[in-house]
């Protein structure tokens, strides 16, 4: 070994005592740090004890006490009251679920119990004897077949229709320079508070020709003041800048409408798609008026409304529908839970899903009703 | 700018657009045009039906060649004897009603779920409180009914907890009706109804709050004197918008539940206009305008007295 190599031995040796001391030095400062903290942090408690406030209180005392609690992130001092208040509401909170769910949840272990459980009407959460029998039964109903068909059917069609109609109809009310921009906004705002009302619109549908049709349940609601206003406050935030660029480009009104309102505008079409999708799938009004007679043009809620009445008559009344017995396998209260149970599932499975669709919808809009 | 040279630039613009612009707008125009026709036909053509309401109308002879009958489906309404001005108590107690119940519930409901600090939580229970409002009225009533039954689940609860001693038949006796609707609604509304509000309250500048905890106030206090105050203009925008609605009490409910012996407290203007209307397409009409007039009656009613004391108003 080289004298040489010795010094630059020793030098390390040296440095790594300084670094030592130095990290010692370190260590104790940051003891002396923590020691501090500590110190401060227990005098902010004692003062939001004192206060018995939030441990927000603690702004008084200074800013690096601030980044001390920020840092920890303790949980807002609670005193007595402030406990009941959290208990009472987590549990005002569970009831109201429980209500909310328990007629639904209850409806459904109905339509899976057994005929001759379901009449003891002792059934809670869960079915008793489970069985699919009132299903099969209710399925194959040419009513409710023919009814399911049609609702798909005007689900499907009225909410494209719809939606395609609403957009354009937007489009180009928010167009900024459009000459009659105001004069066609109020022609729709009118028709939100001025309406014919029920017994004009049926003799205009009588008029049409439109009784009796498929059409009658597309056509003349498709295009609605609410779902433009929805739809045009959206289209009004986007910058006009796009719009002038693609016409620098040479495109027309409807190729900026195809290829650069409508992709941006995705979110709130969900959203008034599924607001139309949701009202075409739970309506039976129009099915009553207008397609009474022809069962293959009523709507799957028009059925089930038929079912409920006739199954209630059959036992009498709601009110006796637990006494009566029936020599039948599936009793009313089965087939009565289960088309209930049938025609409410899509939904049911489908809007938690969908749900920030309809929030996002009824914020645009400012209010639905 | 004076008020003629404003008149006099305007009419330049538009001069300057009418050339340039209206050709480029072609497509827009036309199809704008094809828009109106369809809203003069859906929707325009039915107010010209209100003409219905004053002659004696008869399908054979149509619109224009029925023999005019001036006021007189009006005064058949409010005549001695008619059921109609009953059929406006029960519209207005139940729209009422609902209102009331609604909007309470409603903000109760949107401060409290916004007192829940647990994000999942407070996510898991507004999702299931919207539940309801995506279910069909023919659904709810079915579940309305099987609850309210003899031996239903609030049957058995109420006695369970000795509240009552035996069963109720609650479709059986007049005075339980208009209860069990205004409780439908909110059991189906209140999730739904609360969005607004909760995204009201989420709006409130959260420095409020922390002043607040400095001066060292407590929930309640906060609530009352933060978060009520924040909702006010939302809360009057929105009664003003519902006050309409009073007379639209609903069809639906009614309709479906209220058969048989409730139909005395049951019949709204809407259930009255298609019972009759059917029948009497100018009785039908004549409810109808009735119904028309009252609602913006009440909201430009209210609206005029929200602008007098300096609320918040719609117009």
């Amino acid at each position: 070994m080289s004298d040489k190599e010795k010094i630059n031995e020793n030098e390390v040796l040296q440095n790594e005592v300084k670094e030592n001391v130095e990290k010692d030095d370190a260590l104790e400062k940051a003891r002396e740090a923590r020691k501090s903290m500590a110190a401060r942090s227990a005098a902010v408690k004692e003062v939001a004890e004192k206060t018995s406030a939030d441990g927000q209180v603690a702004v008084a005392s200074g800013e690096a006490v601030i980044k001390d609690i920020k840092f920890k992130k303790p949980r807002a001092k609670m005193n007595g009251w402030d406990w009941a208040f959290v208990i009472c509401n987590t549990i005002f909170l569970i009831c109201f679920c429980i209500v909310t769910l328990y007629p639904v949840l209850n409806t459904a272990a109905y339509s899976f119990t057994d005929g001759r459980e379901a009449i003891l009407k002792n059934v809670h959460l869960l079915p008793k004897k489970f069985t699919t029998a009132a299903y099969k039964q209710v399925f194959e109903m040419p009513g409710i077949r023919w009814g399911l068909l049609t609702t798909v059917g005007r689900t499907a069609v009225g909410s494209i229709l719809s939606l395609a109609a609403n957009a354009l109809l937007a489009f180009i009310i928010s167009r900024k320079k459009f000459l009659f921009r105001n004069g066609l906004s109020l022609f729709w705002v009118i028709t939100m508070y001025a309406s014919g009302g029920l017994i004009p619109t049926i003799y205009l549908m009588t008029k049409l020709h439109f009784v009796g049709t498929f059409w009658v349940y597309v056509i003349p609601g498709m295009v609605s003041a609410f779902n433009i206003l929805v739809l045009r406050t959206f289209m009004d935030g986007i910058p006009e800048s796009y719009e002038e660029s693609a016409q620098l480009d040479g495109a027309g009104y409807m190729t900026i409408f195809a290829k650069i309102i409508s992709p941006l505008c995705k979110p709130v079409y969900a959203t008034i798609f599924l607001f139309v999708a949701v009202g075409h799938w739970n309506s039976w009004f129009d099915a009553l008026i207008y397609n009474k007679f022809n069962i293959k043009l009523t709507t799957l809620q028009y059925e089930l409304q038929k079912l409920l009445a006739s199954l209630t008559q059959k036992t009498g009344s709601a009110d006796s529908g637990g006494k009566t017995t029936t020599q039948s396998p599936t009793t009313s209260i089965q087939v009565r839970s289960a088309a209930t149970i049938a025609t409410m599932l899509p939904i049911i499975c489908l809007y938690p899903f969908l749900q920030r669709y309809f929030v996002t919808g009824i914020q645009l809009g400012g209010v639905k009703e | 700018m004076s008020s003629n040279e404003k008149d006099a630039s305007e009419i330049k613009l538009k001069s300057k657009i009418s050339k340039t612009e209206l050709k480029r707008q072609k497509v827009l125009l036309i199809i704008a045009a094809l828009y109106v026709i369809y809203g003069i036909v859906f929707y325009y053509l039915p107010l010209a039906g209100w003409i219905m309401a004053f002659e004696n109308f008869s399908i054979g002879k149509g619109i224009f060649k029925s023999e005019k009958a001036g006021l007189r489906w009006f005064k058949y309404l409010f005549k001695k004897n008619s059921s109609f001005p009953r059929v406006i108590r029960n519209t207005l107690a139940m729209g009422s009603l609902n209102l009331v119940s609604q909007t309470i519930t409603a903000i109760g409901f949107a401060i409290l779920l916004n007192e829940v600090r647990n994000t999942f939580g407070k996510k898991l229970v507004q999702t299931i409180s919207y539940l309801p409002h995506f279910l069909s009225w023919i659904v709810v009533t079915s579940i309305v009914r099987e609850a309210f039954a003899t031996n239903g689940m609030v049957n058995e609860l109420l006695v369970n907890l000795h509240i009552l001693k035996s069963p109720i038949s609650y479709f059986m006796h007049t005075q339980y009706f208009w209860p069990i609707v205004a409780i439908s609604n909110v059991w189906k509304e209140t999730g739904w109804n609360a969005i607004i509000y909760l995204a009201t309250i989420t709006s409130i500048d959260p420095a409020l709050y922390e002043a607040a905890a400095i001066d060292g106030a407590g929930r309640w206090q906060k609530i009352k004197n933060i978060t009520l105050p924040g909702l006010r203009s939302t809360i009057i925008i929105l009664l003003i918008m519902n006050i309409g609605n009073v007379i639209n009490a609903g069809f639906e409910i009614q309709y479906l539940l209220g058969t048989g012996v409730l139909s005395p407290v049951s019949t709204t203007i809407d259930i009255y206009v298609l019972n009759h209307g059917m029948k009497n397409f100018s009785l039908g009409t004549a409810a109808g305008i009735f119904k028309t007039f009252v609602s913006m009656i009440f909201v430009f009613t209210f609206n005029f007295i929200a602008r007098k004391t300096g609320e918040d108003h719609l117009f």
